[in-house]
């Protein structure tokens, strides 16, 4: 299976191997779609993350919120971000925390027109 | 018979519906990105389809990666708006047509097209933002409404290949099926938007115009685009414009475009509006 798309800067495509690794990372984040499940967590943060078998590694970066953290761990970003809704933060907001900017200087790199496609294509090409 | 007429291919960025849920639209934010739909919602209002077949994704509300399934088409009388974590948006529930979807999945099926089924889901923003791009804020939704659910979240997504031979197949479905029914069909996602990684943020405003214009002018183009051209080009989340090429393959060889919109951004992303008849 040709994996070339690890050549694409600053991207963790969730593949299957990201998908085996992330799982119950991925499947704790889904269970906060459940009120009763938010309020546990929240209640006790510790008790809670031991329902799901992670590894200390991913467990700590949901406890430090690292976002890329969580995405190199198997993390799919529809999954983390319910995390961000839990915690009330905005898409712009993790955007920046991903790609060291603040939200407001994320925020108006978008009304700017986003981030270009120009430097970010290819690792290998530099292009 | 049942015939395809009209085709609307549109982002279904989760801060559209926000913004239209939370009465933001006039704001100078949005406003530019809401009067450009107006067309297209004047459109919808005067060519009222009796039925939609609305090519979506769920993001991780109705299904989880306890089961990823490729295609899904949801057979149900009723579909009500998922808990994304705010609450279910307060939109109207979508009334299905379980007489047509099961005629399209028994179809596609004996056509090799293996679909998954669906008689309970939610449906997420993905599906209910582009009902009120071009519908506004009605009581009722004007249709109903038969949910495609294509998975674009776990690698590999399905080929533009794929998704366009399965819009083709839908067409003749829809023709095989004997009540007279106005059918329109939506492709909804992207465009060019990366939400994830160091490259968040990505737009690629020259990649979607393209595709725009290439929807009319150069469809075999468009089907030929391949996942790393997608990642690359358009960014991770970009690929949802596979979901366009099964509207546009269900319009037929020729479609004439009637209208289009596009604007950066709408949140982290570029959003793109077209409104297609076929030809």
């Amino acid at each position: 299976m040709d994996k070339n798309y690890h050549d694409i800067p600053g991207t963790y495509v969730f593949d299957g191997t990201q998908n085996r690794a992330g799982y119950h990372l991925n499947m704790f984040c889904k269970s906060l779609d459940v009120e009763a499940n938010r309020d546990a967590f929240r209640n006790d943060p510790d008790v809670y993350l031991d329902r799901y078998p992670m590894t200390a590694e991913q467990r700590k970066a949901i406890e430090d919120r690292d976002w890329l953290g969580m995405l190199q761990l198997g993390g799919n970003i529809y999954y983390t971000f319910k995390i961000a809704i839990f915690d009330q933060v905005s898409m712009q907001a993790v955007g920046g925390m991903m790609s060291n900017m603040t939200e407001e200087e994320f925020r108006q790199m978008m009304v700017n027109g986003g981030r270009s496609v120009e430097g970010n294509r290819s690792k290998s090409e530099g292009n | 018979m049942a015939r395809i007429t009209a085709g609307i291919g549109t982002s279904h960025v989760p801060a559209i519906g926000a913004a239209i849920d939370h009465d933001k639209t006039q704001e100078d934010y949005w406003k530019p990105l809401f009067d450009g739909y107006m067309p297209a919602q004047e459109y919808v209002a005067k060519n009222t389809p009796d039925v939609a077949i609305l090519v979506y994704n769920d993001h991780a509300s109705a299904f989880s990666l306890e089961l990823i399934s490729t295609f899904l088409l949801g057979v149900a009388d009723y579909f009500p708006p998922a808990d994304e974590g705010y609450g279910p948006r307060q939109v109207p529930g979508v009334e299905g047509h379980p007489e047509l979807a099961w005629h399209l999945a028994e179809s596609l099926i004996l056509d090799e097209f293996d679909m998954a089924i669906a008689n309970e889901m939610p449906v997420d923003h993905g599906l209910t933002v582009p009902l009120s791009i071009t519908c506004g804020q009605p009581d009722a939704w004007p249709f109903k409404v038969i949910p495609l659910c294509v998975n674009v979240i776990q690698y590999p997504q399905p080929t533009g290949k794929r998704c366009f031979k399965l819009g083709q197949a839908i067409r003749k479905a829809v023709e095989s099926f004997p009540e007279d029914l106005n059918v329109a069909i939506y492709g909804t996602g992207g465009m060019s938007h990366q939400l994830q990684g160091e490259r968040a943020g990505l737009i690629n405003a020259d990649f979607d115009n393209a595709f725009l214009d290439d929807l009319t002018a150069n469809v075999d183009r468009l089907v030929n685009i391949g996942h790393m051209e997608y990642l690359r080009e358009s960014g991770s989340e970009g690929i949802e414009m596979i979901m366009w090429l099964i509207m546009r393959g269900a319009l037929g060889e020729q479609a004439k475009e009637i209208y289009r919109h596009y604007h950066v951004p709408a949140s982290n992303t570029g959003a793109g509006l077209i409104v297609l008849e076929a030809a």
